[in-house]
């Protein structure tokens, strides 16, 4: 089981680029992809992400991992839209979100989330003065994150165990225990936190 | 110096401790007892996430009902499951997040990050997603979020409970080691060995404090 993407070490050139920079690239690119509608530029930018895939030296199993998740949502996108709009736009609107999505997946597998969190709040820096308080950021995008991992890991061991006790199609016994557990969870939180002094100041 | 006077607790009718009165001066202290007994509790006033009801808690003088950010700061805390405690994504990051108010850089603090995991085993792990480590590994990482800030105390409710026996040695030993004051809530009675000191409590009172070897016989009396 993976919780989305997360960053996975490594020197190349992509892994290099200051995060901030990379950040900038990445809204610029989808930027473009979504202004673009010509299938050639489109489909040309597409390949070069691929081809940044590349340059990034990501693990194939990885990029496995990424092909089978796009390439679900993409036939999923493509299906809806030739329904709806025909042939040629589908391919258009697929290749924008594939490429959109192919590139913020590279920016999590290459870029540290404390880098991500120094540029954001370097960017938020100005806002220091409307009572904005970037030194939070940091924290909130590691407990978002950490969430995502407790809570697929509590309903993983959920699901085990009701499927050990044969009730598998059951809501509540799927419901309470997952219930109880990530309120447990948030309490404990809540307290390692206290100990670790945030909320001192 | 941590020390309990006259400390007394309850949450609603409920008393869960009563008449603690105690001096901690020794390097490696241990709270044991049944469930329920009170253990937790009793950890959890040392660095005020649980102020007493009655009576006063100091360590080195300063009240954690008054002064929790000063006490916080000299008292580490780790507790029963390594998942909660983690807050970051990678190993590095966690252990740098204690370090965010120390004053150094951004790169400073990863580096001393860097130093206290290979420090207590987990060199190499500074960028290794966190919630991929063993729960082994978890425990060491969330003792290191703790010692990153070198603390002269440090608490550990039930730190073993969820290890295996070779990780339950591994942590202990570790332990052994530290600099630090120690003071485990455990229910390992061979974690126990090198202790100065054991405290029982029973239903919120303390029962015997002593020595391991006469102390773990009376625990082993109030439980058979
Ligand atoms: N937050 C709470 N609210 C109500 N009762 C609690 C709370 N925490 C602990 N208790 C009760 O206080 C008693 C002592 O708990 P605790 O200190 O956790 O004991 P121990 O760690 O020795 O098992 C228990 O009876 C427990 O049910
Ligand atoms: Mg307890």
């Amino acid at each position: 089981m993976t919780a989305g993407g997360w960053y996975e070490p490594g020197s190349s050139p992509v892994h290099r680029v200051p995060a901030g920079w990379k950040f900038a690239a990445l809204l610029a690119l989808a930027a473009a992809v979504f202004a673009l509608r010509s299938p050639v530029w489109l489909g040309g930018i597409c390949a070069a992400v691929v081809l940044a895939y590349g340059v990034a030296r990501v693990s194939l199993r990885r990029c496995a991992g990424v092909a089978r998740s796009l390439g679900v949502l993409a036939a999923f996108v493509f299906a809806v839209q030739w329904w709806l709009l025909g042939a040629d736009r589908a391919l258009v609107v697929c290749l924008r979100v594939v490429t959109a999505l192919a590139a913020a997946n590279l920016f999590t597998i290459t870029t540290r989330i404390d880098d991500v969190v120094a540029a954001v709040e370097g960017g938020l820096g100005p806002l220091r003065r409307f009572g904005v308080r970037p030194d939070r950021i940091g924290l909130i995008v590691g407990l978002t994150l950490q969430a995502v991992a407790a809570l697929s890991a509590i309903a993983a061991e959920v699901r085990e165990a009701a499927r050990a006790r044969g009730a598998q199609r059951s809501v509540t016994a799927f419901a309470v225990p997952f219930l109880v557990r990530t309120l447990r969870h948030a309490d404990e939180l809540g307290e390692a936190l206290a100990a670790r002094g945030e909320g001192d100041r | 110096m941590i020390e309990f006077e006259d400390v007394g607790h309850r949450y609603g009718e409920r008393v869960v401790l009563s008449g603690v009165d105690l001096r901690l001066a020794e390097r490696r202290v241990a709270f044991v007892g049944a469930n329920g007994s009170g253990k937790s509790t009793l950890a959890r006033m040392i660095n005020g996430l649980v102020l007493p009801a009655s009576g006063r808690v100091l360590v080195d003088g300063l009240d954690p009902a008054r002064q929790g950010r000063e006490v916080r700061r000299r008292v580490g805390f780790v507790f029963t499951n390594p998942d909660s405690q983690i807050v970051m994504p990678t190993a590095g990051e966690d252990v740098a997040f204690s370090l965010r108010r120390s004053g150094l850089s951004r790169r400073e603090r990863a580096e001393r990050a860097a130093e206290v995991l290979a420090e207590y085993g987990l060199a190499g792990y500074a960028d290794h997603p966190a919630h991929q480590l063993s729960g082994g590994q978890k425990q060491l990482l969330a003792l290191c979020a703790m010692l990153a800030l070198d603390p002269a105390v440090l608490v550990c409710d039930e730190p073993t409970t969820l290890l295996d026996l070779r990780n339950k040695r591994r942590f202990a030993e570790m332990l052994t080691g530290l600099r630090q004051q120690v003071v485990m809530v455990t229910h390992d009675l061979d974690l126990l060995d090198g202790f100065d000191r054991v405290v029982v409590l029973d239903g919120g009172r303390v029962v015997a404090d002593d020595e391991p070897g006469p102390a773990l016989r009376h625990y082993r009396a109030l439980v058979t």
